[in-house]
């Protein structure tokens, strides 16, 4: 395993950080893990609850099959060992925000065994070469309700919409040894979740929390004992937590202190943590396997289905960007980063492709430049995303037929998309309407050169007698006589013919 | 006229179908006696004697209309209060659910509904189900409708839990049952008060709608007057629910018309374990009366071991008070039922008010050995144990099952005892179980069956316990014992 090189530096020396995460991702599922209820996130408190859920007097769990699926899907997606043969069990606690006073959990045996991800290398970021992160497993779980402190005075109110929706709790190795790979991890973890659909990685509706197991250690040495913050619910708070965290370790055990372990909270205001309660506070939990179900027994039918539903994973698709379609190994990782954008990019490639009776690798590279470098920053511009885009992927890809037809120059293409987004047009109309096609007449461009040749006779003189670097100078004139519409390659062969 | 509440399940059915009397006098007449015996008995914690006249009239209409009337046409029935019924208050005789009306029904209850019963009332019962006399009930003990023949004036346990089922029966308040038998909770009760009652194989009936006790163990079934009686009821009951995880996904069987007394070519097994030192003889006599009776009907008796039945009992109570630690914990103020809040108190106050006020002594015992015995340090020397335990003594019935189709043995160790005789010896109480708890650790089909009084004049019962699935064996072995018992006797009416 190749060891980053993050250090933290004491007063006794360097420190090497050890980090595990604990990933909560909700699982996306119309209905709850053991209930009928819907789980759509905003709904009004207490409507998406069900007998179950509120757990009435003599209700009974029926598992979903479909959490199942995405759960298991999203094991094969980290290669990891899927066991058809699992069980549940109750996590035995009383807390006013879970109604059965026990959580339906899998300790003894998980769904999904070991896997495995890998973390790109990131120079900039501190990641000198990618690595492979453990993922000791994942199991499924119900997720509890939610108090509401601010609405009464003296009482605390409960909403159980979130009661009994599934979650997947994914537990890593702790393979992580600075805030940037944990970063990483979690980023890369929620690109995969996004990819196979199993998970929307809306972190900020806390359909991903993470909770970070962070202990400090003098490099070689055993590792030492670890604290966990609970629930963070962002890439940046995740970070922070590990930086905050390692850093006060280390101070506790060089003024002598010893690392007590205790569950802890992280203050995203303050960007520090804070105990929540110590190891001898701790829950005795009481797991015993929950008689009210029978162990899940997975059949390979089953398996199969949940294996040829798998998308084409990030990495994959990465690779493939860069070798069938030629694409730079940025562009593929900016193409490939969010299954939103790969969707999309996908859609354009096959329209442009079709659009210009050519081969899908052969407008790879033009379709890749302008969705980054032109789309992107169009749409930043105006707060909006692929998602919320009025220009369509088919849109995009007239756009670029008409370009790579030579109907309009690039430089125009970009005031279309401008257009484009301004009124929602298609490309070609506003070309007609503004009369932005292409001049390709060499007579016309000719007449426009001549004069132009005319009026610097000067410069002329100056470019003949070895000052090359004014080529550029009689294009751009040329360019703006002819309104920008001159076809580029033909002003550029009359220049050099006339002036050569 | 013949009192129509001496009549069974088939009686009242078949009467009301050919016309002889309407569904609604039967509910009338059953109404009557369970108001007159409630002061005295003291069997249902709520009666609901228009839900009964309701359902009746709603059979003599399809019959007026020449439609088909179910399997339970014109029978009405008491309910144990375990079962939530839509409307009516189910308490599982507790305070902590006192005044609780659930909106809506259970499996079973349903079922039966639709099968053409009518619900006389909810039937008390040990509460939460955790007992072995009724004394645990928050709403005061049932009493059993028998007493002594030693001129004494003893008020007598109806066991337990189902002792409100079994004391109405026995006493004419209603002609069956439901029951729900966790470690003989359906059996003990029909031994100590000369009725009919079976568990069938775990997952028979549906557990959906039904408090929890032990998930694992929890098994309703039918109480009644006879064997005949318990079939019908038993097919009306039964049936795989999708929302009960652990109910068998199996075809209904006919066990009435399956019923055949002629148990020629049948083997009956005799556990040796279960005769224990010091036992009482009448129970014996009545165990050697039993095997006479079956080798009449054309069985042949072997004796067979269940070398694990010592650890029967133990097993049973670190299991069935280890879920039920769980399954309570979702009685806690927050969303129905008690909450005790006192003032100024947190969540923390409130759980320990409201677990305090809501449950009683036996449940609160049975949640502290439960909470023990899963606890960090001493769950692989119980529960994982007592798991263990319980896959051998599985494997037992199943060696057994290989020389013989049916196990015959006593019910329960003794008669019916005297209220407040145990209260104080929760040991000796669970022992009243020791007997029934092994069927109900296999999750096998088991049935009590009056054998006939003993000295002290009281009823004691025979236990036929069937392979899985087998319920039709249990039926037709409980159907030869029944035949040749000739079991007449009833208790004096004092009430």
């Amino acid at each position: 395993m190749s060891d980053s090189t993050y250090r933290i530096q004491g007063a006794t020396g360097e420190w090497e950080v050890v980090i595990g995460l604990e990933v909560h991702a909700q699982v996306t599922s119309n209905s709850k893990l053991f209930s009928g209820a819907a789980t759509q996130f905003g709904a009004e408190p207490n409507a998406q609850v069900s007998l179950v859920d509120a757990a009435m007097p003599g209700m009974l769990p029926v598992l979903n099959k479909e959490c199942i699926r995405q759960a298991v899907r999203t094991g094969m997606a980290i290669d990891a060992q899927i066991n058809t043969w699992s069980r549940f069990d109750r996590k035995n606690y009383f807390y006013a925000d879970l109604p059965q006073g026990y959580q339906i959990s899998q300790l003894y045996h998980p769904l999904v065994g070991e896997g495995s991800l890998t973390v790109d290398a990131d120079e900039k970021a501190g990641i000198p070469e990618a690595k492979v992160i453990g993922i000791e497993r994942i199991h499924v779980e119900q997720d509890a309700g939610k108090l509401m402190h601010d609405q009464h005075p003296t009482m605390s109110y409960v909403d159980l919409n979130r009661s009994g929706v599934a979650l997947m709790e994914i537990v890593s190795r702790p393979d992580m040894r600075s805030p940037a790979e944990a970063g990483a991890y979690v980023a890369k973890l929620r690109q995969i979740l996004r990819y196979v659909g199993s998970c929307d990685g809306n972190m900020d509706q806390g359909s991903m929390r993470c909770d970070v197991n962070v202990s400090v250690r003098k490099p070689g040495d055993e590792f030492g004992t670890r604290t966990e913050t609970k629930n963070v619910n962002s890439v940046r708070f995740v970070m922070a937590t590990i930086e905050h965290e390692a850093s006060r370790q280390v101070d506790v055990l060089e003024s002598g202190g010893k690392i007590v372990q205790e569950t802890r909270l992280f203050d995203p205001t303050t960007g520090t943590t804070r105990s929540m309660r110590s190891k001898e506070d701790a829950h005795d939990y009481r797991y015993f396997p929950d008689p009210d179900l029978l162990p899940l027994v997975l059949d390979g039918a089953f398996l199969e289905d949940c294996r040829n539903s798998l998308p084409e994973l990030p990495d994959a698709k990465r690779a493939r960007y860069e070798g069938e379609l030629g694409l730079s190994a940025y562009n593929a990782a900016v193409l490939t980063a969010d299954v939103e954008t790969a969707r999309w990019f996908e859609l354009l490639l096959g329209e442009t492709a079709t659009a210009q009776g050519k081969q899908p690798a052969d407008v790879a590279k033009q379709a890749a430049n302008w969705l980054i470098s032109e789309l992107f920053g169009a749409l930043n511009k105006l707060g909006k995303d692929l998602e919320t885009s009025p220009v369509s992927p088919s849109a995009g890809a007239e756009l670029l037929a008409l370009v790579g037809k030579g109907t309009i120059s690039g430089s125009i293409a970009k005031q279309v998309l401008e257009k484009m987004l301004e009124t929602g047009d298609g490309a070609a109309a506003i070309v007609e309407r503004e009369g932005l096609k292409q001049e390709s007449d060499t007579g016309a461009i000719e007449a426009k050169v001549d004069d132009i040749l005319a009026a610097n006779a000067d410069k002329v003189e100056q470019y003949r007698g070895g000052k090359e670097a004014l080529f550029g100078f009689f294009v751009g004139q040329t360019m703006k006589a002819m309104q920008g519409k001159a076809n580029p390659q033909v002003v550029n062969e009359i220049l050099k013919v006339k002036l050569g | 006229m013949t009192d129509l509440t001496d009549l069974g399940v088939a009686a009242i059915r078949s009467g009301v179908a050919s016309g002889e009397f309407t569904a609604v006098e039967v509910a009338e007449a059953f109404n009557a006696n369970v108001a007159a015996a409630q002061d005295a008995l003291n069997a249902f914690i709520v009666a609901t004697p228009e839900k009964a006249i309701e359902a009746a009239q709603a059979v003599d209409a399809m019959r007026a209309r020449g439609e088909p009337l179910g399997k339970m046409g014109g029978v009405p029935i008491g309910m144990k209060d375990l079962f939530a019924t839509a409307g009516v208050q189910t308490t599982a005789a507790s305070h902590m659910l006192e005044g609780f009306v659930p909106q809506y029904e259970s499996t079973v209850s349903a079922k039966l509904w639709e099968a053409g019963a009518g619900m006389l009332g909810k039937l008390n019962l040990d509460q939460f189900a955790m007992g072995s006399s009724n004394e645990t009930s928050f709403f005061g003990n049932v009493v059993s409708p028998w007493k002594r023949n030693d001129g004494g004036n003893a008020a007598l346990a109806p066991g337990g839990s189902s002792g409100g089922s079994s004391a109405a029966i026995a006493a004419r308040l209603c002609p069956a049952a439901t029951g729900t038998d966790t470690g003989g909770s359906i059996r003990q009760p029909a031994a100590f008060t000369g009725i009919t009652g079976i568990k069938p194989t775990y997952g028979r009936c549906s557990r959906w709608g039904v408090v929890a006790f032990a998930s694992s163990l929890d098994q309703a079934g039918p109480m009644a007057r006879d064997v005949t009686d318990c079939a019908i009821m038993l097919e009306a009951m039964a049936g795989f629910d999708p929302k009960d995880s652990t109910s068998l996904d199996l075809p209904v069987p006919e066990w009435e018309a399956g019923l055949n007394a002629d148990l020629t070519g049948k083997t009956v097994g005799i556990p040796r374990e279960y005769r224990m030192d010091g036992m009482d003889a009448d129970v014996l006599k009545s165990w050697e009366d039993g095997i006479a009776w079956l080798k009449d009907a054309g069985a042949k008796i072997v004796d067979i071991s269940l070398p694990h039945t010592r650890y029967a009992l133990p097993a049973y109570y670190i299991i069935a008070p280890a879920e039920a630690s769980s399954n309570l914990a979702r009685y806690d103020g927050v969303r129905y039922g008690l909450r005790d809040l006192p003032e100024g108190a947190g969540l923390q106050d409130m759980y320990a008010a409201t677990r305090e006020a809501g449950f009683g002594a036996e449940v609160k015992r049975r949640i502290l050995i439960g909470t023990y015995v899963l606890s960090a340090g001493y769950y692989d020397a119980y529960y994982t144990q007592a798991q263990k335990v319980r896959t051998l003594i599985a494997r037992d019935f199943e060696a057994a099952f290989e020389q013989c189709d049916v196990i015959v043995a006593p019910t329960a160790p003794s008669a019916a005892f005297a209220l407040g005789e145990n209260i104080d010896d929760p040991l000796s109480m669970y022992l009243n179980d020791v007997f029934a708890v092994p069927a109900s650790l296999a999750g096998l089909p088991a049935m009590s069956v009056p054998a006939g009084l003993n000295r002290e004049g009281l009823p004691l019962g025979l236990q036929v316990i069937g392979r899985a699935f087998d319920e039709q064996g249990v039926l037709n072995a409980g159907l030869a014992i029944e035949q040749r018992a000739g079991f007449t006797a009833r208790p004096a009416k004092w009430w």
